[in-house]
């Protein structure tokens, strides 16, 4: 009786959480334009969605500044995470805190001021402006994910391999990068999904003649809803959910 | 002694402003099994730190074999470290993890491999190669920690509390286990503990120290019959401290009785302190004794009964077989060769040392 009970709650629980995405999902088989009434099963919106050249362009877009962010960021994170852990205790609490304010920072806040910013500076809007922004809010995010791993790491080991006469880079390579590899993976795999994910501070630093999937999608939303945007954010769902059970994933595998 | 392998010359080092190391010397030889042994902030850990080269001393030379290596970065020195913590690399195999110092000096594969073999079969692991080191228990990850370093035939291994973190039991078999490698490979053996048993039943030369200062060195008998100071004498083994005046050449007042020893060269009246160990503390019928007395405490310790006797204002350690009830009046006799004279610190500094424990 009460495990039957237990298992409604987390069934209502789960249908309230995911049945808007459902509709999207259902909707974007739908054969019938209208939103009201269900005219059978179709893959035309997909099909039309990668006939659409400027959807294309934007995905392109989201996947390159997405890839190139993520290990922009990975690479600057795990450095900073190792100089960090090298620190003293006082310091390393003041610098955890300056890398974790840009995550609560709103990110309207984030935008409009990298926004300003760029523009103060003289920087010409265009991807290169999205690539950096992108980088910026990610680095956190590797930051978060590598130190953990960072604090378990065994530092004898390091000496124990320059003890076996390995020189401090190959030491580095050999023992210390192996021990925080998943660390760096799942900060990967996180920075790659907030960048995809992102809107509000791709939005304003931009500029004009360029988009992502996302700002896309708010475009053509303003026009009107065209049943290829269900496609379009039902594929988003699905990249952005395997990557979360990736990222969930990668840290216990290696334990 | 064999040749000198080591010497360690005015070494000094403090972190943060607290000195650490002061003015060591130290000479280690060639095939000699030498253990570093102290209460933690001793230096002993530093000391080897700086033979390993992870820590530079502030001043003195580390000379090896007659070159200087104060220098000298730890991949390049002819030696090897087994750490505490064992410091395996937990993403290779166990073979892996013993060729890692081989491949890195580009040996060739059959080299490497008739190494691996040779070194599983010195730990007794033979068959181990492909398990992972989490998959193994603490004394054998240790075992494959020894095996990683003396596949590379240093001349100097360096041991730092390897079992420390192991089970008494354990702990008593990797100690005959130590001694048969060491004399199997013929290497120099430097080797830190915080255990005075441990230090006692695998050295050949144990260096005591405390607060950065080399408070003795000599055979584990010596250290053990003949403390030089009271620092020695409590760290190692349980003693009975006692003030004391050396009257002349082999008499000693204990307590305001006179005792027979056999130091001289104290000179006349001269206030000293004794060492007597529990064990050289002879029970006997109160007519019979130098000294009289009443048992306070007994404890039973399996091989012998522990005593304490108030005897002429002291409360005397006491080991023996024979047990005498609580309350029982006794007489306590000594040996004279079991009195071990000791000078009374002088120097303030060297009270500091002797006191603070």
């Amino acid at each position: 009786m009460k495990t039957a009970a237990r298992k409604i709650y987390i069934a209502l629980i789960v249908l309230f959480l995911y049945a808007p995405i459902g509709t999207l999902m259902v909707l974007s088989f739908n054969a019938s334009k209208t939103r009201a009434k269900w005219g059978g099963f179709t893959f035309k919106w997909y099909i039309d969605l990668f006939h659409n050249e400027e959807i294309l362009g934007a995905l392109l877009n989201t996947m390159l500044i997405a890839f190139l962010s993520a290990l922009a960021a990975t690479i600057i994170g795990t450095i900073a995470s190792i100089a960090m852990s090298g620190m003293k205790r006082r310091t390393k609490s003041v610098m955890m805190g300056i890398t974790n304010i840009p995550m609560l920072n709103a990110e309207i806040v984030t935008g409009i001021s990298l926004m300003l910013l760029y523009i103060s500076l003289g920087i010409k809007f265009g991807i290169g402006t999205i690539l950096l922004s992108h980088i910026t809010f990610n680095i956190p995010y590797v930051i978060l994910s590598v130190m953990p791993r960072m604090k378990q790491l065994n530092l004898s080991t390091f000496e124990a391999a320059l003890d076996l006469g390995a020189s401090n880079t190959t030491a580095f390579f050999k023992v210390v990068l192996p021990d925080l590899l998943p660390g760096i993976l799942s900060g990967f795999l996180m920075a790659f999904t907030m960048s995809l994910d992102d809107f509000i501070i791709t939005h304003f630093t931009k500029g004009v003649g360029i988009d992502t999937l996302s700002t896309k999608i708010y475009t053509e939303v303003k026009k009107g809803i065209k049943p290829e945007m269900y496609a379009l954010s039902t594929l988003i769902f699905v990249t952005v959910l395997i990557l979360l059970v990736l990222v969930n994933r990668s840290p216990e595998r290696k334990r | 002694m064999s040749k000198e392998l080591i010497h360690l010359n005015n070494i000094s080092k403090s972190f943060d402003g607290q000195m650490v190391l002061d003015e060591l010397n130290l000479t280690i030889h060639e095939n000699e099994f030498v253990t570093l042994l102290g209460p933690s902030g001793c230096g002993k850990t530093t000391t080897l730190r700086i033979l390993g080269g992870f820590t530079t001393p502030d001043t003195g030379t580390v000379i090896f074999d007659g070159k200087d290596i104060t220098n000298v970065p730890p991949n390049k020195r002819p030696l090897n470290t087994v750490f505490q913590k064992y410091a395996l690399f937990t993403h290779m195999t166990i073979a892996e993890n013993i060729a890692f110092g081989l491949k890195i000096k580009k040996k060739s594969r059959q080299y490497i491999d008739d190494k691996i073999r040779y070194a599983l079969k010195l730990v007794n692991l033979d068959g181990y190669e492909n398990r992972m080191p989490d998959s193994l228990s603490g004394g054998q990850q240790q075992r494959i920690a020894i095996a990683r370093a003396i596949v590379n035939e240093p001349k100097l291994l360096l041991l730092d509390e390897p079992l420390g973190a192991l089970d008494l039991k354990l702990r008593q078999e990797m100690q005959y286990e130590l001694i048969r490698m060491k004399n199997e490979l013929g290497i120099t053996f430097v080797y830190v503990t915080h255990d005075q048993e441990e230090a006692l039943t695998m050295s050949d030369t144990i260096v005591v120290m405390n607060q950065g200062y080399i408070q003795q060195i000599g055979s584990p008998e010596s250290i053990y019959n003949e403390p030089e100071n009271a620092f020695v004498a409590d760290f190692i083994g349980d003693s009975n401290i006692i003030p004391a005046i050396m009257i002349e050449d082999k008499l000693v007042s204990i307590l305001g009785t006179r005792f027979a020893c056999v130091d001289t060269g104290f000179g006349h009246n001269k206030p000293v302190d004794v060492v007597i160990r529990p064990e050289d503390v002879e029970l006997t019928s109160p007519t019979d004794g130098i000294l009289q007395g009443v048992v306070t405490h007994l404890i039973f310790k399996g091989v012998h009964y522990e005593m304490e006797v108030m005897a002429g204002g002291f409360e005397w350690l006491v080991h023996s077989t024979v047990m005498h009830p609580i309350g029982q009046e006794v007489g306590i006799k000594v040996d004279p060769f079991n009195i071990q004279i000791m000078n009374k610190p002088e120097s303030e500094d060297e009270e500091a040392v002797a006191i603070d424990i």
